[in-house]
């Protein structure tokens, strides 16, 4: 019963801090333009004349790769620097809550950033008959995708008391994980390696599984895949919380 | 209450905190001291389970602080050093979180944060953000932190640091008052406050304790506790000093000063003859020689020069 409440305690502490700052505003103003000038102007949205938002969520994983570490990157690099992570873990909360609380705060905060698009999504119905299932499906793969490269940005920034450390390794981590299946580089990889390895190295890729969301397919292994790269990334960040309090 | 027993903490081949055991009962006040570095904050780290322990155990009411940290969050209050805060939120905001993060709600927490904020004098500030306030008002909100749900065990890491004469002799009353229902460990360098506070003091250097008695009896461990002040007039130093000399009972008298035909020494007693004459044998010798006596009283012994006695060494072989 308490795990709830500590774990809503937390997300309410952790999104009145992005509000209470400018981040929030700047942040929900640059990822708007950004998203509006790569699906009309890079994506040629209106040049295309098909009623879908393909080129809106095709620049997803790119837009993410910097938009998704910076709200991560203060999480726990923040909490180690004005050491309130004494104070945080001293309290009747355990480290997982304290992570689930901080992760599922900004997890939402991103879930606004996108539901502000709801324009596109207005205007391809205006000018065209697209069909919204693919539309719904593509948002759903974007907040996977999110939410991934936030539990990555989330590890790394409890590697350090650093902000600007942890969003580089953070984009490292996230454009490898866009790479290992991103077509030029999967092309290029074939020529040396046996192609069955380089689809092994392209399962690890977001891009490979956020490619069905955008078909407008929701493939339970693609959900698997997000989930367990989020899984994965917060269970690590539980283990480097460990080891700074294990000296 | 607080049980700590042969507890040790390694930082790589670092020895930070070695074998330390103590205990501290509700109704005890507990003072910490040390040179920095000595492992204070390590071993109140470790007391409110943000360090696990290398080797030792820690039990808090009761309960494990490895095995059941939980319930022993649940009843320390704790002030971290340097008094950390979320530089971003309103003092309001951050008692309520804590409140919340304690499990109180609606009426329960509205009260909590109105007693806390009542006990560390915080009203004027409650819509200031934190990184907006001054250290001693930054410190009061961290404290207040601690108190908000009213605890048993109180772990303070230099409660009244930052703070003005003020509101350090404020802190240092409410620490007192409060250690007759609770208990409290606190540490501080300030000697005073362990004289004015605690009922208990423990001395640790170099992660082990040196040190460990009531105030009066670690003061009484001072070189100077017993020796009698004097001051006359009337007489010569030197022949001050050789008919001190001439009592059985004086091992060393001490000239501290002379001014205008005023002598004032300090007279060592012989230890091994215990006796609590020793201020009289004093007065009848100078009644004796008719001397004009202004002033004399039995030291009690510093603190802090038993302070220096146990740790100075170390940290002048250490090196630093």
């Amino acid at each position: 019963m308490s795990a709830w409440t500590n774990i809503k305690a937390i997300m309410k502490r952790e999104l009145g801090g992005y509000f209470s700052s400018p981040i929030a505003y700047v942040f929900l103003v640059i990822f708007l333009l950004l998203t509006g000038f790569f699906t009309f102007t890079v994506g040629n949205f209106f040049e295309r004349g098909e009623a879908s938002l393909v080129s809106f969520f095709t620049w997803h994983p790119w837009l993410y790769l910097f938009l998704v570490p910076a709200v991560g990157m203060r999480l726990w690099s923040e909490e180690r620097r004005l050491h309130t992570m004494e104070l945080l873990l001293t309290m009747p909360v355990t480290t997982w809550q304290a992570i689930a609380g901080k992760f599922l705060a900004s997890w939402l905060f991103l879930a606004l950033a996108l539901a502000l698009t709801f324009p596109v999504v207005i205007s391809v119905n205006w000018l065209g008959d697209p069909d919204n299932g693919v539309i719904i499906a593509g948002y759903v793969g974007s907040l996977m995708l999110a939410g991934a490269y936030l539990a990555v940005s989330c590890m790394t920034s409890a590697l350090t008391r650093n902000q600007v450390i942890s969003f580089i390794v953070s984009v490292l981590i996230c454009l490898f994980l866009i790479l290992a299946g991103f077509s030029p580089v999967t092309d290029l990889l074939v020529r040396w390696a046996n192609p069955a390895v380089v689809d092994v190295i392209a399962a690890f890729s977001v891009m490979t599984h956020f490619e069905g969301f955008q078909r407008g397919v929701l493939d339970l292994r693609d959900f698997v895949f997000f989930l367990s790269v989020m899984g994965f990334a917060l269970f690590t960040t539980g283990v480097i919380i460990r080891g700074h309090r294990a000296g | 209450m607080i049980n700590v027993d042969h507890l040790s903490k390694a930082f790589g081949p670092k020895l930070a905190v070695n074998d330390v055991s103590f205990a501290v009962e509700r109704g005890e006040v507990l003072g910490f001291l040390g040179p920095n570095g000595a492992g204070k904050s390590t071993t109140m780290r470790m007391i409110t389970g943000f360090y696990p322990p290398t080797s030792g155990r820690v039990t808090v009411g009761g309960h494990d602080v490895v095995e059941d940290p939980i319930a022993v969050k649940r009843l320390i209050g704790y002030l971290p050093e340097n008094a950390p805060g979320y530089a971003d939120m309103t003092v309001r905001g951050f008692l309520n979180f804590v409140a919340e993060l304690r499990g109180l709600s609606g009426e329960a927490r509205k009260k909590a944060v109105h007693r806390v904020v009542e006990m560390c004098f915080l009203d004027g500030v409650l819509y200031q953000s934190i990184d907006t306030l001054s250290k001693g008002y930054k410190h009061r909100t961290c404290l207040a932190q601690a108190l908000i749900h009213n605890p048993e065990v109180l772990v303070l890491d230099e409660p009244t640091d930052g703070l003005d004469p003020n509101q350090k002799h404020e802190v240092r009353g409410l620490i007192k008052s409060m250690g007759e229902k609770k208990a409290i460990v606190f540490s501080t360098h300030i000697l005073e406050e362990v004289e004015a506070a605690c009922t208990r003091v423990i001395i640790i250097d170099r992660g082990r304790i040196v040190a460990n008695g009531t105030p009066r009896e670690l003061t009484h461990r001072s070189e100077i506790a017993g020796a009698v002040r004097l001051g006359v007039r009337g007489v010569a130093a030197d022949a001050l000093t050789a008919k001190l000399a001439g009592l059985q009972a004086v091992t060393k008298t001490e000239i501290l000063a002379q001014e205008d035909g005023r002598v004032t020494a300090r007279v060592f007693p012989d230890r091994s003859r215990a006796d609590g004459g020793f201020a009289g044998t004093v007065a009848e010798l100078a009644h004796r020689e008719g001397w004009a006596v202004e002033e004399l009283h039995t030291e009690e012994g510093r603190l802090d020069e038993v302070f220096r006695a146990i740790t100075l060494p170390d940290t002048v072989k250490g090196g630093a």
